[in-house]
């Protein structure tokens, strides 16, 4: 910034500097000078609605707005002078006129806006004499509680849904006083970030539907943690009462999560005290599961596992869940691989292993490099379900103009101008080998790819852009040929000199790979060990119909093992059918550990609670259970211990996406007949978001089903709502039709992560569908 | 010395129609500057000379609004007239509209040609279906003459022109809520700065005059803006539309010269009716403050010898009330027009229009108390100055008017629950 476009201005006798054209609020914040306001938000678009921030400006006759004034040199501002006071308990006074003053009954209560900002600025008794005026109720979906009889009209809310979530659910109907907030047409708010509105309205219209008259602000406690469901890490805050977390929300972090979060990381936390939380170690006898004590329980697990390991190491195999904190990961693999197994993997829901992978792997850039991209492929990625604070930070880049482009097996709902090239799973290679050839790639299947206009337009964007990326994401790993996606990504990122970046799924994908949770030499990966059965698992943080790539497959190998321990914070249906042993675990809210989020920033947190019955942190089981296995070096007494193991380890390991080869490999999956594309869900993501009772309430949370497009359906002879009998490899399972326009001919989309698709094959693969 | 610019064509029987505009020489302004390819700038310059200040209420000088439009910013721009007549009292633009819609035509055209707009649109209010109606044939006969369309005249100009009938809001006469309703949206005045000459509709530079000023620039141009300005007085140039309506025999449009005392202006409307005695006139449209009838009967109409008793000329609606009007229910019935008519988008305005009504309602039906009208006074401070438009003002002003110079009625009213007059 250079001088001359620095200004002085004075502000209540403080001469204050700041950039020309800065708006005067943002000027006066920064210098702690407080403005009361209502509808100015640091990251909406200016309204200047409600009248709060009004202030005398010297030479200007009438009180100016603070946040819609631009500062200009030698400006002369006074925001406690009696003018500038007048004007604002002016405000005060008509705002108030018309609020129901139901602060006893209202949620916002101790830590409202204008219950605060009144305190200062408001009267004691109101000189309104007349009937207040009243909104009659609003039911807007299981997340958000309206009563817009509270409603001050600020419109951060409509302005949260054109300019940040990018769907205009609710906007202002009428005139006057007779102004609502509402969907207009009777409808759910249902976007992936709705629940920020319930943070940016100034009182009590909109607040959180699951926590309602739950708790009161000041009774809660707060604890700072990171949000446990994707790769962003959002910074977050845990809200405890008597050892109970009651909300979550957002903490702000401009590098990260700005001060949004997503509506599966606010919502999430019902999950922890789910009636399914498993609150002591059960052991299985027979066909019943006797609840046991620790020592009991760890003994048998201990027990068994000796047994089944006998006298070779590579009979044990471990799957763990990327979700799992870097400490719980690193111990995880230290136990197998003092057990002498190189078998554990975190990869469990990659479809394909025989790509080399780089060891670092990340977005490619931090997440607020995202904002200022040119340009974007996104290959097999629904990045607003999977991801959606990077999706913001993408529509953020996309509304500067970028161009982004995705690659996709099912056509998405953008909320920006995006070109989307939908095909088949396995018709995705042949785009992508094609713009790789439109780039002047050569080499396997690149040299026959047929270019059409889309992809040469792609290739132009990305070639032509100052910043741009090519991203991989959920449905690309689940591919069953991820190794050539991989590989082409990696051509057309290396010829359009693109970033090359991966959208990792979990919270800890990235963690996991610097804990070592993966195969070592001679070492199975997950597909290996959930398709050669081996005799003894340790399974961590997973449901193995829910979470596998291939649950049939998975439960069908689980099965067969002579032992099987399981450490869950979750009673689950799959699991008690293939565990010996279950042992009750903590939730991310209820242990310390890290996180290593999609940029590679290790965030750490601590325990915000106690963890729920008899369980424990998964760290200290780990730790006990390599005790009484006599295995070496488990003597950490804090997780702080472990993750200064890890440090050292991994502390200097800088991410790096190499490019790697994968173009030479065989196409597996088969182009002919129906594709299954098995995408998971947002609200299907992990075992914490699947008993988020709320969430589950939700549009986005969508039942097991076989959805196709109308040709396909009249192909197959079928209808919305019949049941159909889908097959996949030896398995089969019977779901409800749904007409779906977004799934391309010759697929049909059967997602992946929900009950009543346990029994069927991997996520992306060939199945043939019946009438039931 | 009246019907010289707007209703110069009154006389004629059909005057709306493109033949007999064209008798007296319409459109052959713009043709000559077509022709000429005169200079924007010396056309701006002309009408800044004129005096000519916007008619639609505020009298903003018009010139001075078109010289801040960049002619050579690269980039559409538009001129948009605003014919959304919804000040109580004010009618006469309808009277533009339908008599003389060719002369509106020839100077938006005009107004594109000079500030290098290629298309307008003219924002009709909701209510004026004929209006609309007669204003859409004159445009059809405009396009199939030439007037309108490409390459005017082999000029290289174009210039395309539509109507857009409004939806019934007196809010959309304010004219950033106007661009707005143009672009599909709610009609709420946007907060300014920016202006719409630099962000006008769709976000591209913008003039908006009212329809009286656009179509006096045709007269403008062919006689000079000095003999415009000559009609009328020093600061307040050319002739105006008064819109003259309440207790008098001939309500009705006039046009008259800038500076005409009141009491001709009254006369041309025949007077008072049934020889009632005049009380109270509310000169410039309802959100004008009330000036008292002796006073009035002294002052000449133009915009200083308005403002200074304490009022304004407005659009130029003249409201005449007799003695038999009660001025609490006068005001009342304001009140509630400003109540019902608030955008509603910020809170002095959205909160304090209906509260405004409410108590003067209380004082009208015999429910006053003695502390309401030191409230009204407050309360109308606290709303005037203090909102994003302009309609938190009109709505404080003829409250203030009202108690400045009949506060013995409404104190009357609260002591005796009933009116002084009547």
């Amino acid at each position: 910034m250079s001088d001359d476009q620095m200004v002085t201005i004075e502000v209540d006798g403080r001469e204050l500097k700041a950039k020309a054209g800065t708006l005067l609020i943002e000027v006066t914040d920064a210098a702690g000078i407080s403005v009361p306001r209502f509808c100015y938000h640091k990251k909406l678009s200016v309204a200047a609605n409600c009248r709060m921030c009004l202030v005398e400006i010297a030479k200007v006759p009438k009180p100016m707005p603070a946040c819609a004034t631009p500062v200009n040199q030698g400006m002369q501002v006074f925001t406690r002078s009696p003018a500038a006071l007048a004007a604002q308990k002016g405000t005060m006074e008509f705002l108030l006129i018309n609020h129901p003053l139901d602060c006893p009954i209202c949620d916002q209560g101790g830590e409202c806006e204008l219950q605060d900002i009144a305190l200062g600025y408001g009267n004691d008794a109101s000189r309104f004499v007349e009937g207040k005026r009243v909104v009659p109720k609003r039911d807007i979906g299981p997340l958000i509680a309206t009563d817009f009889t509270r409603c001050i009209h600020c419109t951060r809310c409509v302005r949260f849904g054109a300019e940040i979530a990018g769907i205009r659910e609710l906007g202002a109907t009428g005139r006057g006083e007779h102004v609502e907030i509402g969907t207009y047409i009777e409808k759910s708010v249902d976007s992936e970030m709705s629940g920020n509105i319930i943070d940016i309205c100034p009182v009590g219209s909109l607040t959180s539907k699951p926590f309602l008259y739950s708790a009161r602000a000041w009774e809660l406690v707060q604890r700072k943690s990171i949000a446990p469901h994707d790769s962003v890490g959002s910074n977050i805050n845990l809200h405890v009462r008597r050892n109970q977390v009651m909300r979550v929300h957002p903490r702000d972090n401009e590098e990260v999560n700005e001060c949004w979060i997503s509506d599966r990381d606010r919502f999430s936390y019902e999950g922890l005290s789910s009636v399914d939380r498993l609150t002591h170690p059960l052991i299985r006898k027979g066909d019943k599961w006797i609840e046991a004590d620790w020592q009991d329980a760890l003994d048998a697990a201990a027990q068994g596992l000796k047994k089944a390991r006998g006298t070779s190491g590579n009979r044990l195999g471990a799957l763990v869940s990327p979700g799992s904190t870097l400490e719980e990961l690193y111990l995880a693999q230290k136990l197998m691989r003092g057990l002498g197994s190189e078998n554990i993997d975190f990869r469990i829901r990659q479809g394909d292993f025989r790509g080399e992978e780089p060891a670092f792997p990340w977005l490619g850039q931090t997440i607020a490099q995202l904002d200022e991209l040119n340009a974007a492929l996104l290959v097999g990625s629904n990045i607003r379900k999977e991801q959606p604070i990077l999706a913001h930070r993408l529509r953020k880049a996309a509304l500067e103009g970028a161009d982004i482009s995705f690659i996709t097996p099912l056509e998405l709902d953008t909320n920006y101008r995006a070109t989307q090239v939908v095909n088949s799973p396995a018709g995705m290679i042949s785009d992508l080998a094609a713009v790789a050839r439109a780039l002047g790639g050569s080499g396997g299947l690149i040299d026959g790819a047929e270019i059409g206009d889309a992809h040469r337009a792609i290739a132009e964007q990305l070639k032509s852009a100052a910043k741009a990326t090519v991203l991989l994401g959920n449905l690309a790993v689940a591919h069953p040929d991820y190794s050539l996606i991989q590989g082409l990504a990696s051509v057309i990122a290396g010829k359009s000199g693109a970033v090359l970046g991966y959208l990792p799924e979990a919270a800890n994908s990235v963690g996991a790979r610097l804990s070592g949770a993966m195969p070592g030499t001679g070492g199975s990966n997950a597909q290996e060990m959930l398709s050669n059965p081996h005799k003894g698992y340790l399974l961590m943080g997973v449901e193995p119909g829910l979470d596998f790539w291939n649950p049939a497959k998975s439960m069908e190998t689980l099965g067969q093992a002579e032992f099987v321990v399981a450490l869950s914070a979750f009673r689950s249906e799959s699991l008690e059918q293939v565990a010996d042993v279950i042992l009750p675990i903590a939730s991310f809210a209820e242990t310390s550990g890290t996180y290593v989020n999609a940029q590679g920033e290790w965030q750490s947190f601590s325990g915000a609670v106690a963890p729920a019955g008899e369980s424990r942190p998964a760290w200290k089981v780990l730790r006990v259970l390599g005790n009484l296995l006599d295995v070496a070096g488990f003597n950490q007494v804090s997780s702080e211990d472990v993750l200064a193991e890890v440090r050292q380890l991994a502390g200097d390991m800088k991410p790096e996406n190499s490019a790697v080869n994968g173009i030479e490999n065989e196409a597996l999956l088969a182009g002919t007949g129906l594709t299954r594309i098995g995408d998971v869900p947002i609200y299907a993501a992990d075992p914490l978001v699947r008993r988020a009772a709320a969430l589950q309430k939700t549009r986005d949370a969508i039942k097991a089903s076989a959805r196709l497009n109308p040709n396909q359906a009249k192909i197959a002879g079928l209808a919305d709502g019949d049941q159909a009998v889908v097959k996949q490899d030896k398995s089969s399972a019977v779901l409800q039709v749904v007409i779906d326009p977004a799934v391309p001919d010759g697929c049909v989309r059967v997602p992946a992560g929900l009950a009543g698709t346990e029994t069927l094959g991997g996520q992306i693969g060939n199945v043939t569908l019946e009438k039931a | 010395m009246a019907n010289e610019v707007c209703f110069r064509n009154m006389d004629q029987d059909r005057p709306w129609l493109l033949e007999q505009y064209r008798s007296r020489g319409g459109y052959e302004v713009l043709t000559g500057i077509l022709k000429e390819k005169r200079s924007p700038e010396s056309i701006i310059n002309e009408v800044k000379a004129s005096g000519l200040r916007g008619r639609g209420g505020a009298g903003f000088p018009t010139g001075l609004k078109w010289s801040f439009i960049s002619r050579n910013t690269p980039g559409q721009k538009y001129v948009v007239c605003n014919s959304d007549e919804g000040e109580p009292g004010t009618f006469k633009d309808r009277d533009v509209l339908r008599y003389n819609p060719h002369q509106l035509i020839e100077g938006m055209v005009i107004a594109g040609y000079a500030i290098g707009a290629t298309c307008g649109y003219n924002y009709i209010r909701g209510e004026f279906w004929e209006p609309y109606e007669r204003f859409e044939a004159a445009l059809e006969e405009a396009r199939a003459a030439g007037f309108l369309g490409k390459d005017l005249f082999g000029s290289g100009f174009d210039f395309e022109l539509h109507s857009h009938l409004g939806a019934g809001a007196y809010i959309c006469g304010e004219e950033t809520a106007l661009l707005e309703s143009i672009e599909g949206k709610k009609g709420q005045p946007r907060y300014k700065p920016p202006f719409p000459a630099h962000f006008g509709l769709y976000g591209k530079p913008t003039i908006i005059n009212n329809t009286e000023s656009l179509a006096s620039i045709p007269v403008i141009l062919e006689k000079g803006g000095e003999w415009f300005k000559a009609l009328g007085v020093e600061n307040s140039g050319g002739s105006k539309l008064f819109s003259i309506s309440g207790n008098i025999k001939n309500p009705g449009v006039f046009e008259i010269p800038l500076g005409t005392p009141f009491s001709e202006l009254l006369e041309m409307a025949g007077g008072m009716k049934d020889g009632s005695r005049i009380k109270a006139v509310i000169p410039g449209g309802s959100s004008a403050p009330v000036i008292p009838g002796e006073q009035m009967m002294e002052l000449t109409m133009d915009y200083d010898a308005i403002a200074k008793a304490g009022s304004m000329l407005g659009s130029g609606a003249v409201i005449v009330l007799d003695e038999s009007n009660c001025m609490v229910k006068v005001l009342e019935r304001m009140s509630y027009f400003y109540y019902e008519e608030s955008c509603g988008q910020c809170t002095p305005c959205r909160e304090g229009t209906g509260w405004l009504y409410r108590v003067i309602n209380r004082i009208e039906t015999g429910r006053g108390r003695p502390e309401d009208l030191a409230l009204l006074d407050d309360m109308t401070t606290k709303i005037a100055g203090r909102t994003i438009c302009a309609l938190g003002d009109a709505a404080a002003m003829p409250v203030q008017g009202m108690l400045r110079h009949f506060r013995e009625e409404f104190e009357y009213h609260i002591a005796h629950k009933r009116c002084l007059v009547g």
